[in-house]
């Protein structure tokens, strides 16, 4: 079988649905209904017309010349999704998600948010769509990132603070499945990642796997041939597995995921789950983890909010051990360096955590043969994290 | 000392029924969890479920998240729950099982752990997060080694995974009462009836009820249909309240509800 038809409930020995009991018939139900609609041709055309009419799909690609020129003779080349509706990546997947909650009937749909790009593409697709929706954030992340807030609430989403656990992107999404099993008749909890209990990382997959299909076909026809690496950023994994999807069965194409490294992945600050982490469950699935010798969550650190978690989709796990995909850290500083450089030598501010994948080019430059052509996911624009920015590189006030 | 599936029945055969508590291990410290589940014991629980504190409580409400929590920053480590065990073994003879989510399990080892809870004198295990779908290794360990094993039915659960979970079960099952996670309610489900029901006529596990449980006139209720009513909440309330003699009156005032 080829490895783009792998489909769920398992990756390997990853995957699975380690979740309570009453949210079985929730996952059936999802599972049913999305089995029926990923090849109903009503749904795929409509699907299609709201990303060209409103997420505005396609997105382009940028070669990016001046940003390549820095690490020698390499070709680089960007897949614009940081052009998308909301900014990111992540209108892809809740475009999908939403439709398929209209056909289920639900009329309120829940998301957990890090940095809040996830929740303010669920606060839009809710505002679209004529859904109620609530989004839970970490406290620590609504003081972070204040404005998402905002945006959110302008959208119509009601934002709850999490205040237990380690109050981060973890925690909200504790607290968003305990509100799916009080409420699941009536809410559909619109994950926003390729993690979770099955369906989700297949279902959350196909959704993103938009990006590499399309930036398959623009590859050939602007260089006559598929570049030699795809390299993006991976935090729970949703942009890296939508750009490696099409690419999986073409061996020659190298598959690169770069995680946060925060201060550095010998401390204990850091966030690469795939690197230096251990199989376990989190969420309802089976995959690597960062956890201590007693299977407790440990708590991830990066200065990107959307990459500071402590598990990885199931599917990324699979490609770690078949060798398909590698997986290489990334600090907090490269990450920085990597956004600073390519702002200022293409006129591109991406979000920190696009920028960890940026900064993997250093790396694949060393690695890869001269000439080498390399597909970047510029997954999202940095506009929301100005202000660590601003901070991190001395921009406000006097200086 | 008795299993729990013949305490469950020689209850609900003598018309008393049963109260199964629930207390975290390590909360406040692993000391006072000992004496704790020991005043539960004598005090009127049938069973003892001895919860396991845990980074990702999915199935917890906020009482049970602060105090497990609390456990943890406390210092709390999974070799402490063993001790815990057989400390409360030693002083009393009330059935006991062992209450946690499935990644500590995994992490220590599915076989060492249902070793060492068979050592320290524990009875079997609740699982809230583990599905008997997930769990081929736990199905054949618990076998292999004669412990119980509790899976969890729900209101939403068809009736094929109303009679899958309770047959795979060994104790009892476990009837979630509501669409929810655990907490106190004011009244209980009509839904936690029927789902009783449906385990009843689709199996010969006994069931017990838990979540929203916290009143002697409900823990009465429960045992007018099931084989006993769980309480966890209303427990770990009392001893954050009132300390020791608040977890005792609140044993005996739950405990007043059975015949």
């Amino acid at each position: 079988m080829k490895l783009s038809e792998q489909v769920g409930p398992y990756y390997g020995e990853y995957g699975g649905r380690f979740v309570p009991e009453p949210l079985i018939a929730a996952l059936d139900q999802l599972e049913a209904t999305y089995e029926a609609m990923r090849i109903d041709p009503g749904f795929i055309a409509e699907l299609a017309e709201l990303h060209k009419t409103y997420t505005g799909r396609p997105s382009i690609i940028t070669e990016a010349k001046r940003f390549a020129a820095n690490y020698g003779d390499i070709r680089v080349f960007l897949k614009r999704e940081d052009l998308n509706h909301t900014g990111s990546h992540k209108i892809n997947n809740v475009m999908g998600q939403a439709l398929l909650a209209k056909k289920m009937g639900k009329k309120r749909i829940i998301a957990e948010t890090g940095a809040g790009q996830h929740g303010v593409a669920s606060a839009t697709a809710a505002a679209f769509f004529g859904l109620d929706c609530v989004v839970y954030m970490g406290e620590v992340d609504t003081e972070r990132q204040a404005l998402n807030v905002a945006r959110m609430k302008l959208l119509g989403a009601e934002v709850i603070p999490v205040t237990s656990g380690s109050k981060t992107l973890k925690d909200a999404i504790n607290e968003a499945l305990r509100d799916w099993v009080a409420n699941v008749d009536t809410t559909h909890y619109l994950l926003g990642t390729v993690a979770g209990p099955h369906p989700f990382p297949t279902m959350v997959r196909d959704f993103h796997s938009v990006i590499g299909y399309e930036a398959r076909e623009q590859m050939l026809e602007l260089t006559g041939r598929l570049p030699d690496a795809v390299a993006a950023c991976v935090g729970g994994g949703s942009n890296a597995i939508g750009i490696f999807h099409a690419f999986l069965d073409d061996e020659d194409v190298a598959l690169w995921g770069f995680e946060a490294a925060g201060e550095g992945v010998d401390t204990l600050r850091h966030a690469a789950t795939l690197s230096r982490g251990t199989p376990g469950v989190l969420h309802g699935a089976k995959s690597y983890m960062l956890q201590d010798a007693d299977g407790q969550t440990m708590e991830s650190h990066s200065i990107s909010a959307g990459l500071d978690y402590p598990g990885v989709g199931p599917e990324h796990s699979w490609l770690k051990d078949l060798g398909r995909a590698s997986y290489h850290g990334v600090t907090d500083t490269e990450a920085m360096n990597a956004m600073r450089l390519l702002s200022q030598t293409e006129g591109i501010i991406p979000a920190i955590e696009t920028a960890h994948g940026l900064a993997g080019i250093e790396h694949l430059a060393k690695v890869l043969p001269a000439g080498a052509h390399i597909l970047v996911n510029l997954s999202g624009r940095g506009d929301k994290d100005m202000e660590t920015a601003a901070k991190y590189f001395g921009l406000m006030g006097d200086k | 000392m008795s299993s729990v599936n013949d305490t469950l029945l020689a209850n609900r055969e003598s018309g008393k029924g049963s109260l199964v508590g629930y207390y975290p291990a390590g909360y406040p410290t692993v000391k006072d969890s000992v004496d704790a589940l020991v005043a539960m014991a004598e005090n009127g629980c049938d069973v003892l479920e001895i919860g396991v504190p845990y980074s990702d409580p999915v199935m917890d409400g906020l009482v049970i998240q602060i105090a497990t929590e609390e456990a943890r920053a406390a210092g709390f480590v999974l070799g402490d729950l063993f001790e815990v065990i057989r400390r409360v073994r030693a002083r009393v003879s009330t059935p006991l099982l062992v209450m946690s989510y499935w990644n500590p399990v995994l992490r220590f080892g599915v076989e060492k752990f249902a070793e060492e809870m068979l050592v320290s004198g524990a009875q079997g295990m609740i699982t809230p997060d583990l599905v008997p779908d997930e769990a081929a290794q736990w199905l054949e360990v618990s076998q292999a080694k004669g412990l119980d094993r509790v899976f969890l039915v729900a209101p939403s659960s068809s009736n094929e995974r109303v009679a899958a979970n309770a047959d795979a079960s060994k104790g009892f099952v476990y009837s979630v009462s509501t669409m929810g996670i655990t907490g106190e309610r004011a009244t209980l489900d009509a839904l936690a009836r029927d789902l009783v029901g449906r385990v009843k006529s689709l199996s010969k596990t006994p069931t017990c009820v838990g979540v929203g449980i916290s009143t002697a006139e409900q823990v009465r209720e429960v045992n007018g249909y099931a084989d006993g009513a769980i309480v966890g909440t209303a427990f770990v309330k009392a001893y954050r309240e009132d300390g020791l003699p608040g977890l005792v009156a609140k044993t005996k005032e739950l405990a007043a509800g059975l015949g």
